[in-house]
């Protein structure tokens, strides 16, 4: 009976047909008509134009196939990149850019980590902040200018909302600066949450001059800070290091202020032993820990003017 | 002469000599890219940057080569098993020129950085509509050739060409459904999470369908026919089909382990994938025991090696991907760079192995002549062999550097001890390393086509000095 089968081309079609449909439907299609397949994070916006062409140039240049766009729920993922990815922070994205390898690192919550000028400084050259760096340069994507009609076009595509100045202005823009406009974008439906001060108001540096941490200071700020505030420390992106000026603003800064600016970053217009930030600092808190933050600042007293 | 078959070769020398072409071009694009990442001056923009050309890696040998050689392989063996002459041979001939037509516009289309952006579903929807046109023609030949066959009982190996034209169909279509925007622009029409599911439902079965399915027919077919030997155990090989093409279609979820898909989905998508390991061995298995007490053949046939260490390839293969899905594993090695050593073991050992000997055995049977050079064959069958052993071995101990530099806390103070920028510097002399295993399969890669075109070439020659007119049943 079961031999006959294989003398009968049209119904052996039909029952390997059977056979691929049942996991499809199973794993795939029935999935699709199921809520927890579409979730959506309230705070989640459609991309603006800017940042949809932005994400246009990220899948032409095939950044997704060095970078992923998921944290996983791990402890050291966690850790070295933040919050792990919620399914209803992708609802606008068609495609999905999750990526399967990461020659580079993750970007699902660089968003808001680095400043627009950080940015277009690492695409101009990524070698410039970090030496070891095998990315290539995107600065040429500076010479070429947006098309508000293909771009609108897109937008209506997906049904995103815009508005007709929104579209006007994007032919002064150029790709370089849609995909930062993306990039911020990454991770930030997702709030960050406030997290337990790492030390107490007042602390002191307990490494302070210890000839040991300032070595190992040196080693992190080399590949960690040199890339905003210069390999001699004298400034960059970041304000200069060196100076008695500490955020802007002549006067000494305590050791605890210092460990909070690097632990937990800075945002714009944030106070600090009563001084304002321009912002733009990444918090480094649950990436370095304790030891590492206070050899770094060891490290930076060592070369603060006498 | 009336009573001889005359069977139609053109179609499948075209086809063979295509992918042939293709297939050397993109070889040498992925040596390219291999160097690109430890020397980033190598990236030219706007078109010869890695993130372009990694795709035009991927699209080449995926569809310029192995597809082209499925199709030219399966001509070649569909005539043979139903005894008969391939049906509506002129469509067969049409469908090479638009594939050839088709594999140019897509390498310039990626190059362009027009892409979907999806693994292995890059091609923009004017091309995807072309990939349509090109499979059904496909379909509509093998399948009128299988039912106009003059041999009643279909082999093993049309069971699993079926499956390939109908699955690849399947997945095709829906992984690609999506909103044009523009003449090379389109959006998926699924979004986020649910996209990941179709996008891995399709890319691993692509994966299943295009790496797996039709290389086991060729396989199927071409290991008795080189060795003379019968397949093993027909009954394993019903077994092993069934249960093989049930389970891949529910296995693509492993893809996204640790992802936010649902749960439930990862999980059914690793107990599949585990269960996938007794399909795959049952082909393995089989074509061990064909040989039977004839591994003398392993010496004494040169094809008989490729078969045995293709499909040996293809053994710790299945038992490699069974591994990596489960999370233990996964969290490890995903996202570094063990998953291209896992992937180019599948293509550069069992793929490229399997079909450069059914090459062997084929071209030369339809140039009328003998293969120009078994010397080269063998010196062929080392390049490759110890070329890309040298990849994936060097890219497993990275990717499990990789793995533990990512996750390594320390004792201290509970704090990460390497920063990404650590971890990315200790792979260049691993990258490097590959690239030099890459260059001796290239070299391997280089010496098998000269061979194949130097059979065709003498071929044409010895039949030009030959003008007698033809002898009634040919030779």
């Amino acid at each position: 009976m079961a031999g006959t089968l294989y003398k009968k081309p049209i119904l052996f079609t039909v029952v390997v047909t059977l056979a691929v449909l049942v996991g499809t439907i199973v794993m795939m299609v029935m999935p699709m008509f199921s809520s927890s397949m579409h979730p959506k994070l309230q705070n989640l916006k459609p991309y603006t134009a800017l940042q949809l062409a932005g994400r246009d140039v990220y899948q032409q240049e095939g950044c997704f196939y060095c970078h992923t766009q998921t944290v996983r729920p791990l402890k050291a993922e966690v850790m070295r990149y933040g919050e792990y990815s919620k399914a209803g922070e992708f609802a606008y994205d068609q495609p999905f850019l999750w990526g399967s390898k990461r020659t580079g690192p993750d970007l699902a919550r660089v968003g808001g980590k680095y400043t627009d000028k950080w940015h277009y400084k690492h695409f101009n050259d990524p070698r410039k902040l970090f030496t070891g760096s095998d990315m290539p340069s995107y600065g040429w994507l500076a010479d070429i200018n947006l098309k508000p009609a293909e771009i609108e076009a897109h937008m209506q595509g997906l049904g995103f909302p815009f508005t007709k100045e929104e579209i006007e202005a994007l032919a002064d823009k150029t790709k370089l600066d849609a995909l930062v406009a993306y990039m911020q974008t990454l991770g930030a439906a997702v709030p960050r949450k406030p997290k337990p001060p790492m030390i107490a108001k007042g602390d002191k540096n307990p490494l302070l001059g210890d000839a040991a941490a300032i070595a190992e200071g040196k080693k992190i700020y080399e590949m960690n800070c040199a890339a905003c505030h210069g390999v001699d420390l004298k400034g960059d992106i970041g304000p200069d290091l060196t100076d008695k000026e500490w955020i802007y603003t002549q006067s000494p800064i305590g050791d605890d202020t210092l460990f909070f600016l690097i632990a937990d970053g800075s945002k714009k217009d944030q106070e600090f032993e009563g001084r304002k930030a321009k912002g733009g600092m990444p918090s480094w808190g649950e990436f370095f820990g304790k030891k590492k933050i206070w050899s770094a600042i060891a490290y930076i007293r060592s070369k603060e003017e006498k | 002469m009336s009573e001889a078959t005359v069977y139609e070769w053109k179609p499948v020398k075209g086809f063979a000599l295509s992918g042939l072409f293709w297939g050397a071009v993109s070889i040498v694009i992925g040596l390219f890219i291999s160097i690109q990442l430890w020397m980033p001056e190598l990236n030219f923009p706007p078109f010869l940057t890695y993130g372009r050309l990694r795709a035009v890696h991927i699209n080449g040998l995926a569809f310029g080569f192995a597809v082209a050689e499925i199709f030219a392989l399966s001509y070649y063996m569909v005539q043979r098993l139903t005894k008969r002459p391939l049906m509506f041979p002129k469509l067969a001939m049409v469908q090479l020129y638009i594939f050839n037509v088709a594999i140019v516009a897509a390498a310039l289309s990626l190059l362009m950085g027009y892409t979907q952006s999806k693994e292995y579903a890059e091609l923009e929807w004017p091309l995807d509509i072309g990939v349509v046109i090109l499979w059904v023609m496909f379909a509509v030949v093998i399948f009128a050739t299988i039912i106009k066959r003059k041999e009643e009982q279909m082999y093993i190996s049309l069971w699993y060409m079926i499956a390939t034209i109908i699955a690849v169909a399947v997945l095709y279509i829906i992984n690609n459904l999506s909103i044009p925007v523009g003449l090379f622009k389109s959006y998926s029409i699924f979004a986020g999470v649910n996209d990941a599911n179709v996008e891995w439902w399709y890319g691993h079965n692509a994966v299943g369908f295009v790496f797996t399915t039709p290389i086991l027919a060729i396989f199927y077919y071409y290991l008795p026919k080189s060795t003379g030997l019968p397949i093993y155990s027909h009954r394993l090989s019903i077994v092993a089909f069934w249960s093989l093409i049930f389970a891949y279609l529910w296995t693509g979820a492993h893809h996204l382990v640790y992802t936010p898909l649902p749960d439930w989905i990862q999980t059914v998508g690793i107990a599949f994938t585990i269960f996938m390991i007794a399909p795959s061995w049952g082909s393995v298995v089989n074509g061990y025991y064909t040989m039977g007490g004839n591994w003398d053949k392993m010496k004494t046939n040169y094809l008989t090696k490729f078969f045995i260490l293709g499909i040996t390839f293809y053994g710790l293969q299945t038992v490699q991907g069974p591994t990596q899905s489960l999370r233990a594993v996964s969290q490890l090695v995903h996202y570094t760079d063990w998953v291209p050593g896992h992937v180019h073991m599948g293509t550069m050992g069992w793929v490229a192995m399997t079909v450069s000997a059914a090459m062997y055995y084929t071209i030369p049977k339809i140039y009328k002549t003998e293969i120009y050079s078994v010397k080269l064959a063998n010196v062929h069958f080392w390049l490759v062999l110890i070329g890309q052993l040298i990849f994936s071995i060097t890219m497993w101990i990275l990717g499990i550097q990789q793995g533990t530099m990512w996750k390594a806390i320390s004792p201290e103070d509970g704090s990460l001890t390497y920063t990404f920028m650590e971890s990315l510097i200790n792979n260049y002399p691993y990258w490097k390393m590959r690239t030099v295993g890459g260059a001796i399969f290239v070299v391997g890669m280089v010496v098998f086509a000269f061979n194949i075109v130097m059979t065709s070439v003498s071929a044409g020659k010895s039949t030009q000095a030959d003008s007698r007119p033809a002898v009634a049943g040919g030779r």
